[in-house]
């Protein structure tokens, strides 16, 4: 007799358990943290590029520099937004942006690292925007429709920010030889920070049970295949794996942080609630 | 770094069933990134559906010295311009 074909379980169900049985909710505390560690990851990063406005090696780089930052930027907006909505307690977007300190950011330590040279951000951006496109394809999928929401905006940014940053990475290290050096050295600044993005801790795993988050670990085979490739194509070797950086994620940052929102919540801190 | 670039014209189609048309250039070392910079150069405010870029060494020009003999002989012949019909109010882009 032929079976029955294999049931495809909704994300965040077991499969065990009472027919129809409830779907669980996230605490409040841990959406709110959840929902902080997507925003963070795109404002760091936009705060990052945005420090390119005006030096960029050429003009139009400037401009796509820019573009990039006002596209996440613009993510973080949503997302902090959202945090704030779900804490409760009054705080929207700018407020959590510019009035929590270095220990209550949740971003990944990868986005907070420095600019360094042209191959440096180009590396941070390829590591960076092919994970975030993996994540938000499927985020985009959420239970949570304002978070499914967000994401499917934010994917085809994304999609971008991956392709020219790899197409970058190749040129770099495909192109002369101070440009491949300078590409091998950005990788290998950026890549002990790698880890951290495939890492699931509580908060992570409680929002995948709850078919709100995305499961990081399950991408992690397709997101080194795509980094195989474009290394490849660049004409490189992979870097050596390094002893990985953890912590972002419960607040632990690298110095370059706090030098980060000094510059960036100054204004907002010196002078509150000021228009221009 | 962009002085060591080559110049590339780029062309823009607002919508569909329009022409292409010319909007400026790009600095980029290869075709691939001059697209890559027309988009972020050129349509960051839904100008466009679609970009052409061209090198602009590719292009080959008239010479301005040479304007009269090209175009003023032009300038008297106005039965070869199409006013001299009716055109339908919903005919669009002539």
């Amino acid at each position: 007799m032929a079976s029955l074909p294999p049931i495809d379980l909704p994300a965040g169900t077991s499969g065990e358990g009472a027919f129809d049985a409830p779907v669980a909710e996230p605490s409040r505390e841990k959406l709110f943290d959840y929902l902080l560690r997507l925003g963070d990851d795109s404002l760091i990063l936009g705060q990052r590029l945005s420090e390119y406005c005006g030096h960029a090696p050429s003009v139009e780089v400037d401009l796509s520099l820019a573009n990039m930052a006002l596209d996440l930027i613009g993510q973080a907006t949503l997302f902090l937004d959202l945090a704030g909505e779900v804490e409760g307690k009054g705080r929207d977007g700018d407020a959590l942006a510019f009035h929590r300190d270095v220990l209550d950011f949740r971003n990944c330590w990868l986005v907070e690292q420095p600019n360094g040279d042209f191959a440096q951000t180009m590396a941070r951006q390829w590591l960076f925007s092919t994970w975030q496109k993996s994540l938000f394809d499927r985020l985009a999928n959420s239970r949570d429709p304002r978070i499914a929401e967000i994401a499917a905006k934010a994917v085809k940014e994304v999609a971008y920010h991956q392709d020219l940053a790899a197409e970058w990475v190749i040129r770099l290290g495909d192109g002369t030889e101070e440009s491949r050096r300078r590409m091998v050295d950005g990788l290998d600044w950026m890549w002990r920070f790698v880890p951290e993005l495939f890492e699931m801790d509580g908060i992570a795993a409680e929002a995948v049970r709850c078919g709100i988050g995305v499961d990081v670990a399950a991408f992690r085979d397709d997101y080194d295949r795509r980094l195989r490739e474009v290394i490849a194509g660049a004409g490189l070797e992979p870097p050596a794996d390094q002893r990985p950086i953890l912590g972002g994620r419960r607040g632990h940052h690298s110095e370059h942080l706090g030098h980060l929102l000094a510059i960036m919540q100054f204004l907002p801190r010196t002078y509150p609630d000021s228009k221009w | 770094m962009s002085k060591d670039w080559p110049l590339w014209e780029v062309f823009v189609r607002a919508k569909g069933g329009m022409a292409h048309r010319h909007v400026g250039s790009v600095h980029a070392p290869d075709a691939g990134i001059a697209l890559r910079h027309a988009r972020d150069t050129y349509t960051r405010r839904m100008e466009g559906v679609s970009l052409w870029v061209v090198p602009s060494a590719q292009i080959t020009a008239s010479d301005p010295a040479e304007d009269a003999a090209m175009f003023d002989p032009a300038m008297d012949k106005i039965y070869r311009h199409p006013t001299f019909y009716d055109i339908p109010d919903d005919v669009k882009h002539i």
